[in-house]
């Protein structure tokens, strides 16, 4: 009797586990990611000066009262731009993160649940664009058909993709062999209604924490093309594009470059601590650890 | 498992090699006409566009056969390293790829050498001493670095390293053993930690897994030295999915690398795609390319076999089935 009560789904979520502790690494990433998304919505409020006001008197300045962070080669105000470079910096990374959600899980579910000669199919695509790396097709591919910031992030979606769709193709496969999965055939429901009525809501969570990585990855990735030219374009106030055009500044201005740098270790970071703690509240993996 | 399913394997894999590189150097010659533009005007690059010369063009690409065939000309001349001229520079492509590889090469070796030989040490004294504080600090380190962006780091570095410390060389490659080494330091350290926030993540886990497991335990009490139980049990089993990460290694070395020559401005093979894409320097970006594929077919190839070495619990008896 107790084996049956065990591998019931709501019984695993209820059994005494190691409590995963709220570390203070966690909470410290919460918090800047709070800053970094308060900055992506209001950072033209926020920000002090117009990020892309030229003001070639008050050109490479160092930190002062009127400018925290100093001032750039053609003047602009560094924090400004920093604080309104939030937007591209999470804003493309979050509609990849979604996309890549959304081809995972469609396909994931379909690998795993259907199985036989659509699961190979599945399965060869995903292996194929895994073994791709990504970041240097996306190079290739963005910088040959001219560039762009919303071409990056729809190649990113496509390879990112597999990540999403191995993982949730897992965990399905997994539910698939449930008592609960067998019950709604008998009962006679559709293919379609069991995988997105009944199985899809045991994997999501699963899927959600591992959007988060992908996330991270995207930040990661996406400000690496703005970085090498091949993502916004050139006057946009973008952390990547910052420290590309400040690269040889760091004698003059050395927080041109680094508080763009610094800004997306932080939130790269932030992103990934989040993500990690997610995966591990919300797989059965984070048992073991 | 036998000698001959070992050869049967790694045949069945040297095929699915070939057909995907295959494939890959289709897509990489249509990149011609995929870029905005036509053809004889890319090839043209800088030069005038004058009716004659763009009849030179054509006759030279043979741009007026049929796709397949020009693709066809173009793989058999590929296949004997001929990858035209380059556009920027009207030199060999290949001759162009010589002189950046060896760069590339040391500052890619050095950096493998530094991710694994902190890497794995680091993971397994996390995993030895897990829940501490060196765990912590380790898991920090490794958190960064899997998520800190190589040119990111690399300006970090710069700027505390050799514009603040003064220890190091800010630009540029250097001449002599010494002195490369000197420039070659901080882009490796830059690549090397994303590298090596995997290895050890991946490390810690794969010991700390095998630590968990019931011949570990036994291994204890029967009394095997501590270092046998690690060295011979616990290490080895764990280096099974540290090999098979090999593949998304190099990917993570690749793309920094690109990175991290244009961050330190060193004239490698990654900061020579960038301008090749950046010019539309097509024939490059195409050798550039499928030189890449070649690597990384290859790298996955060599870590699967790694893999059977090392476990030899492995059946392609099993995998045929």
């Amino acid at each position: 009797m107790s084996d049956v009560v065990a591998s019931s789904p709501a019984a695993e979520l209820a059994a005494p586990r190691p409590r995963r502790g709220f570390s203070p690494a966690v909470g410290i990433a919460f918090v800047v990611l709070a800053a970094v998304v308060v900055c992506a919505i209001f950072g033209p409020w926020i920000a002090p000066y117009d990020p892309n006001d030229p003001d070639l008197l008050a050109s490479l300045e160092p930190p002062s009262r009127e400018h925290p962070l100093g001032t750039d080669d053609l003047g602009r105000d560094i924090l400004s731009r920093t604080i309104v470079g939030a937007r591209t910096a999470i804003v493309g990374p979050l509609l990849i993160a979604f996309g890549a959600a959304l081809i995972g899980n469609v396909l994931g579910l379909i690998a795993g649940y259907r199985g036989g000669v659509t699961d190979s199919a599945i399965s060869r695509w995903v292996d194929f664009v895994y073994a791709l790396p990504a970041l240097l097709v996306a190079i290739v591919v963005v910088g040959v058909l001219g560039g762009g910031y919303f071409l990056a992030v729809a190649l990113l979606v496509v390879l990112f993709s597999p990540i999403d769709t191995r993982i949730v193709r897992g965990a399905t496969l997994d539910q698939r062999s449930r008592p609960y999965v067998e019950a709604a055939r008998m009962l006679g429901l559709s293919d379609r209604r069991i995988m997105t009525r009944h199985v899809w809501p045991n994997v999501l969570p699963l899927a959600l924490a591992n959007a988060f990585l992908t996330f991270a990855f995207a930040i990661v990735s996406l400000s690496a093309l703005s970085f090498l030219g091949l993502g916004v374009g050139p006057a946009t106030p973008d952390w990547g594009r910052m420290l590309a055009d400040s690269r040889t500044l760091l004698f003059d201005v050395p927080t041109a470059a680094l508080a763009p740098g610094i800004a997306i270790v932080l939130t790269a970071a932030s992103v990934n601590v989040i993500g990690d703690w997610l995966y591990e509240r919300l797989s059965e993996r984070g048992r073991a650890r | 498992m036998t000698r001959r399913s070992l050869a049967l394997y790694v045949g069945r894999r040297l095929v699915a090699l070939v057909l995907l590189v295959v494939v890959i150097s289709f897509v990489v010659f249509s990149l011609l006409y995929l870029a905005p533009g036509s053809p004889e005007q890319i090839l043209l690059g800088a030069r005038p566009s004058t009716p004659e010369t763009v009849a030179a063009i054509r006759a030279e690409y043979h741009l007026d056969d049929p796709f397949l065939v020009q693709y066809w000309d173009w793989a058999r001349d590929a296949l004997q390293f001929d990858f035209g001229r380059s556009i920027r520079t009207n030199e060999p492509v290949v001759d162009g790829i010589r002189e950046r590889f060896w760069l590339t090469l040391q500052l890619g070796g050095l950096a493998f050498l530094i991710t694994m030989l902190l890497g794995v040490p680091l993971g397994v004294l996390a995993a030895l001493r897990r829940r501490t504080a060196t765990d912590r600090g380790v898991v920090a380190l490794s958190v960064v670095g899997v998520s800190a962006p190589a040119f990111a780091t690399g300006i970090l570095l710069l700027y505390v390293f050799a514009v603040r410390l003064g220890w190091f060389p800010v630009f540029g490659e250097g001449s002599g053993v010494i002195d490369r080494l000197q420039h070659l330091a901080l882009p490796a350290i830059a690549l090397a930690l994303t590298g090596m926030g995997l290895v050890l993540k991946l490390t810690r886990t794969a010991v700390i897994g095998s630590l968990e497991q019931d011949y570990v335990t036994f291994a204890r009490a029967r009394g095997i030295p501590r270092r046998r139980v690690l060295g011979a049990y616990a290490l080895r089993n764990g280096l099974v999915p540290i090999v098979t990460a090999a593949g998304l290694l190099l990917a993570y070395m690749l793309a920094g690398t690109v990175l991290v020559e244009v961050t330190f401005a060193l004239p490698g093979l990654g900061s020579l795609l960038v301008e090749s894409v950046r010019t539309l320097d097509i024939p490059m970006v195409q050798a550039l390319t499928i030189l890449i594929a070649t690597i990384v077919v290859l790298v996955n190839l060599l870590a699967d076999l790694v893999y059977v070495a090392i476990d030899p619990r492995i059946s392609f008896e099993k995998a045929k089935a």
